[in-house]
């Protein structure tokens, strides 16, 4: 049995639909990339895999069991933005997930506990490169040092899944790949089950093991909304050549216009 | 170059800002000089000599009758009410606003009725709370609550609501329960944004607080004024403006102050 089992899976708002008959198998520890025009369900289709959407038919399955319908500490999640705490500083910030685990009604750690909180919390910034920083605020640091900051904050759970919303599409290309390496190196030590939203064909075409390219199939150009997306190239990586890309690349350009039309 | 693009530099921004306190300082001293000259025991228009002395016989000789020094015995029993009042509407408005902005259950409850309780004019509802609570402290402070308390909720629950959509996912994800989010997301968050709401609030605090003196007290900075108002005692009522006003000034900036020190974050934009 596979880690995450997606069966005839539907999305749908009202007349619009989303995301039409949905299949996958994902391994633990494998690493997807997930590519598509906008509006074409990659982000409801990774927020049903955090628990914040629910399917509107069909089977979303974790270890042979229904998803939790509510976020929880066993998925780890980082947003293009926001996804670190203000008023925090960088230690501060990847120790909340360890006090309040260990403390449901203070959820702050002192002490010999907070001691060794703050060892494993150094160890973490130090594998994401923030040692410097570890007393800044986040508002003082950089825009890649901030997403470096909420992958530590979300591994330090040792998360089951780890899910990335556009995580660098904020960044600098030049940030971008160091970003990239670091990512992989991370994923390498922790063999943690990744989903990875982006806008970048490219960024999806190398990092990780798995793409998956979200598109429509089916297009009415009077009613846009009409059709849902689902899976259209389920590719291992290192089997994809340029011709390959520019075939999903001119796919979902044509997505795209038609969406924006 | 166009107006809007004219900036003052550090020293006429000064001179300017001045200028309007001066100029209004000039306009009385010269009304005030003329209205003396011709009757010199005008009272409508004292000079500073008539103030310093009324200054001199409220605040720093014992009244005769009662033996107080009256400017201060009304100043602190303003500051009573006014801290009491505000501190309390502060309290309610940090626990129901913290409530209805987290919990979508409470929201459906409470927000209907604190949007309509704002909405009702504290004045009117004065002579219920003299009617209830007597005519002692308890109704003059409770007036500065419920003026002050539900605009507060309700700003404490906006700006709950307005804490981005992706914290409140990231903290479940780092296994918070919902006491936790507030505690430790929430709360932290909506502090500093709960003093800049008491500042807002103190003007209409200053407001209730001198209705209710002025209508049912026997001290109290507001008292005081209406009560010498029956003389014309300009001499008086004058300088007691000055000093609500300096004493405004003084617990503003002291908010501001301990809000830039406590929450460092907050104030350097990391909100």
């Amino acid at each position: 049995m596979s880690f995450i089992t997606v069966k005839n899976l539907w999305k749908e708002y009202g007349d619009q639909v989303v995301l039409e008959n949905l299949n996958l198998e994902v391994k633990q520890g494998e690493f997807c990339t997930l590519v598509g025009a906008s509006g074409c369900g990659k982000s409801t289709f990774l927020k049903m895999l955090l628990g914040q959407e629910t399917q509107s038919r069909g089977d979303l399955l974790l270890d042979g069991d229904t998803f939790p319908r509510e976020p929880d500490r066993h998925r780890g999640i980082v947003f293009q933005r926001y996804s670190v705490f203000p008023h925090l500083t960088v230690r501060q910030n990847v120790l909340m997930g360890l006090e309040l685990e260990q403390k449901p009604l203070l959820g702050k750690l002192f002490g010999q506990a907070r001691k060794a909180a703050l060892e494993k919390v150094d160890a973490m910034l130090d594998s994401v490169g923030l040692t410097a920083s570890a007393h800044k605020w986040p508002h003082e640091l950089s825009g890649g040092m901030q997403q470096r900051l909420a992958i530590a904050q979300s591994l330090i759970m040792r998360p089951r899944v780890l899910l990335l919303d556009e995580p660098f599409g904020a960044l600098d290309p030049g940030i971008r790949a160091d970003m990239h390496e670091l990512l992989l190196k991370l994923w390498q030590e922790t063999g943690t089950t990744i989903f990875m939203v982006t806008h970048d064909l490219h960024e999806g075409f190398y990092l990780g093991t798995r793409l998956l390219v979200f598109d429509k199939v089916r297009n009415d150009p009077h009613d846009p909304q009409a059709y849902g997306a689902t899976i259209t190239y389920d590719l291992p990586i290192g089997q994809t050549d340029r011709k390959l890309l520019a075939d999903i690349d001119q796919s979902v350009s044509e997505t795209a216009r038609n969406q924006a039309a | 170059m166009r107006l809007i693009n004219r900036t003052p530099g550090r020293l006429t921004a000064t001179a300017l800002g001045v200028l309007p306190f001066l100029a209004i300082l000039l306009i009385y001293g010269l009304a005030s000089q003329q209205r003396l000259a011709e009757n010199p025991n005008d009272k409508l228009l004292p000079g500073l000599e008539q103030m310093t002395a009324a200054v001199d016989r409220m605040a720093f000789q014992a009244d005769r009758r009662s033996g107080d020094y009256l400017m201060w015995v009304d100043t602190v029993a303003s500051l009573e009410r006014l801290g009491l009042g505000i501190g309390v509407a502060a309290l309610m408005a940090l626990v129901v606003g913290m409530l209805n902005g987290v919990l979508p259950l409470v929201r459906a409850n409470l927000a209907p009725l604190v949007s309509a309780l704002s909405m009702v004019p504290p004045l009117a509802i004065l002579p219920i709370l003299f009617i209830v609570f007597g005519l002692g402290e308890l109704s003059k402070v409770m007036l500065i609550v419920i003026g002050t308390a539900p605009i507060m909720m309700r700003d404490v629950a906006q700006r709950v609501r307005e804490l981005p959509a992706e914290q409140l996912i990231k903290i479940q994800t780092l296994g918070a329960n919902s006491w936790q989010i507030i505690t430790r997301m929430a709360l932290p968050q909506v502090l500093p944004r709960l003093i800049d709401a008491v500042r807002l609030s103190l003007g209409p605090a200053w407001l209730f607080l001198i209705a209710a003196e002025a209508i049912a007290s026997t001290e109290g900075l507001g008292y005081r004024i209406f009560l010498v108002r029956r003389y014309l005692a300009m001499d008086v009522i004058l300088p007691y403006v000055i000093w609500i006003t300096i004493l405004a000034i003084v617990i503003d900036q002291c908010l501001r102050f301990t809000n830039r020190r406590l929450f460092p974050w907050y104030n350097a934009g990391g909100h």
